[in-house]
């Protein structure tokens, strides 16, 4: 009998775990190299990381090995090991501005200060399959790293510039609407130590959604552009870079030490002033997006968000605060719809025991069909 | 698993948080508490509100018991006491009666609980508005008004429409006539445990970020009209192990003699009463 399957639990688990190892090996010609990850895979490193909401890539190169590629198992996992970290500095807000670019466009300007950077992107590859890459030489791959690093070496000695945003030059002709009030100024809300509030402080919107799950924010952000929503920006810059993470020198006041670089991926997005709520003044409004690691569609979509929970008179699902921020976490929603495989023997049971009763309960009339 | 972790998994601070929150839900009884639920090694959704207090509230000499299902050796039940056991080294048992600390989903264990035992309950869902009201923030200000009116209809109406109430698991009821709360999906057949009981249940929500509490010898009142009063689980015959009529049964269908059959929910409980009736282990 089925019954006798749940039984026996432990060894169950045991040959289960043994077997999910052994179709990791299988057919293998040899173990992954968990080195190759973080280059080679690195989109999905970072994805990862960035639905973790924790920047480490060789722990994510790890845990996406365990999961043996399951985007949301190795998030799963760095959230999961992040609980058994202890917090022991909170760094200095991060200065994006002064970012080493890899990557910089504009869809509202053609010309911005300090100009644009296709770099690194997909976005005008044809999306041909190339087979030569199923097998790679090393003199192939010792060519293309020479050819490359010979043309940038020359720029990379140079002094970082300070590229300054394309929002500061609309704010300075008055086009553009001031920062949100508090920002900058205000503690973090910080929603790893405590539930979500409603409404939420901004900083605790913007947290949920730099560790959103892409696919969920790609479909809300999706569903505004389309119609079920008022938000439909231009991006007014999206920028990729390595960021400098600053912590204060904990043994003297005022002086900071240099911990080490992050990527991240940075969107500003312009919205027009026909959204504008009434009472707000005529003029553009920014959504802001961001996250670790080069994660664009994910970034532009936060930013298309972060201003659709402002417009409170929508009435679609994407200007609703509670239903954007609680559905978007994937260890959250993963978890909960997989909690469905899990026996529920006893509620099904009493509800059975309620539909047999009400179907011997002597009909009242209104229930015509029923039996 | 055991030496890169702590003790019980989470960190100290984290452990002493989740138990101020415990405290105050001992203190509000019924009230849900909203906590900083950490992520753990099991997924969102399979325990890890209940764990949470587990690994917050153990201690060397604590005796664990996990039941799912009323089942010792269900699989989820045994993946999180191997957890426990791997962080803690910590003795466990399927006895009932030798446990300090019971985890459970969907059952409170048919042997009665003693003074000093604490079950701590998984929860899906800790809103019993959430059905009426999908908002938190609305929920709460209901809460604060003692407003359950919604859910007071909605009862009525299924007796309308259906001529019964029809809500199988997770009944609602009222703790210590204030705050209404979502047993978790234990049957109804276990909520009458909950009232004036003599141990400590605590309730564990860790997607939904909430930790409630029923302390012992506290009212608790499934919610239903006089006329139409609550009821539970009826079952048309014994369990064919132990032949208890006064336990949650499973209904299993039987190819063989092409019958229905029960038999007990809790194995502990079952177990106990076939070795009390010289019939031996299943």
């Amino acid at each position: 009998m089925g019954y006798v399957a749940v039984k026996g639990g432990q060894k169950a688990i045991l040959a289960s775990s043994e077997l999910t190892g052994y179709y990791r090996l299988r057919h293998a010609p040899g173990s992954l190299d968990v080195g190759m990850l973080p280059s080679q895979m690195r989109f999905l490193v970072d994805r990862v990381m960035s639905e973790a909401g924790f920047y480490a890539p060789k722990h994510a190169a790890l845990a996406l090995k365990q999961a043996q590629g399951d985007v949301y198992e190795a998030a799963f996992l760095l959230r999961a090991y992040r609980s058994t970290v202890p917090r022991n500095h909170v760094s200095l807000p991060l200065d994006t501005q002064g970012m080493r670019l890899i990557r910089r466009i504009s869809s509202a300007f053609r010309d911005i200060p300090g100009g644009q950077i296709l770099g690194p992107t997909f976005d005008y590859a044809h999306r041909l399959l190339q087979f030569d890459l199923l097998d790679e030489p090393p003199e192939a791959i010792a060519q293309v790293l020479k050819r490359v690093e010979d043309r940038y070496s020359a720029e990379e000695d140079q002094e970082p510039a300070l590229f300054p945003r394309v929002s500061d030059f609309l704010r300075e002709e008055g086009l553009m609407a001031p920062p949100h009030p508090g920002a900058g100024e205000e503690e973090p809300f910080d929603i790893t130590r405590f539930k979500l509030p409603f409404p939420a402080p901004r900083s605790a919107r913007l947290q949920t959604m730099a560790r959103g799950e892409t696919g969920a924010m790609v479909a809300l952000a999706y569903s505004s552009l389309r119609g079920y929503g008022a938000v439909h920006p231009t991006i007014g810059e999206l920028r990729v870079g390595y960021c400098a993470l600053i912590l204060p020198y904990p043994l003297e006041n005022g002086e900071s030490v240099y911990a080490g670089e992050l990527l991240i991926t940075e969107v500003e997005a312009i919205n027009g002033f026909a959204g504008t709520e009434p009472g707000e003044p005529v003029q553009l409004v920014l959504g802001y997006g961001v996250s670790f690691g080069q994660n664009e569609v994910k970034s532009i979509a936060m930013s298309v968000l972060d201003r659709a929970l402002d417009v409170v008179s929508g009435t679609e699902p994407v200007h609703d605060e509670e239903y954007v921020l609680s559905h978007i976490d994937s260890i959250e929603s993963a978890g909960f719809i997989s909690h469905l495989k899990l026996p529920h023997y006893v509620t099904f049971q009493s509800e059975l025991d309620r539909l047999r009763t009400v179907r011997q309960t002597p009909d009242t009339g209104s229930r015509e069909g029923i039996r | 698993m055991t030496s890169p972790y702590n003790f019980a998994y989470l960190d100290e601070g984290s452990k002493r948080e989740i138990r101020r929150a415990i405290l105050k839900a001992v203190a509000i009884p019924g009230f849900q508490v909203p906590f900083g639920s950490r992520e753990l090694p099991i997924a969102r959704g399979w325990g890890t509100g209940g764990l949470q207090l587990t690994l917050s509230l153990i201690g060397p000499t604590d005796r664990l018991k996990v039941i799912d299902q009323g089942h010792d050796d269900s699989v989820n039940a045994v993946s999180i006491r191997n957890l426990v056991v791997a962080t803690t080294h910590i003795e466990t048992t399927d006895v009932t009666d030798q446990a300090t600390i019971i985890q459970s989903r969907h059952r409170i264990p048919d042997d009665p609980l003693r003074p000093g035992q604490i079950l701590i309950l998984q929860v899906p869902q800790p809103e019993p508005l959430r059905h009426v009201e999908p908002r938190e923030a609305q929920t709460r200000r209901m809460h604060a008004e003692r407003d359950y009116s919604a859910v007071w209809l909605g009862l009525y109406e299924d007796i309308v429409r259906f001529g019964q109430i029809t809500t199988g698991a997770d009944y609602p009821a009222v703790v210590h006539h204030r705050y209404m709360i979502k047993p978790t999906p234990i049957p109804r057949w276990d909520l009458p445990k909950l009232h004036q009981a003599p141990f400590l249940t605590l309730l564990g929500a860790g997607r939904e970020r909430k930790i409630y509490a029923i302390p012992p010898y506290t009212d608790v009142e499934p919610v239903a009209f006089e006329d139409y009063g609550f009821e539970t689980e009826k079952f048309l015959s014994a369990c064919r192990l132990c032949g208890s009529r006064e336990a949650y049964l499973d209904e299993l269908w039987d190819a063989k003699i092409q019958e229905r059959i029960y038999q007990c929910s809790d194995t502990a409980y079952c177990r106990k009463r076939q070795t009390e009736i010289g019939k031996g282990d299943i």
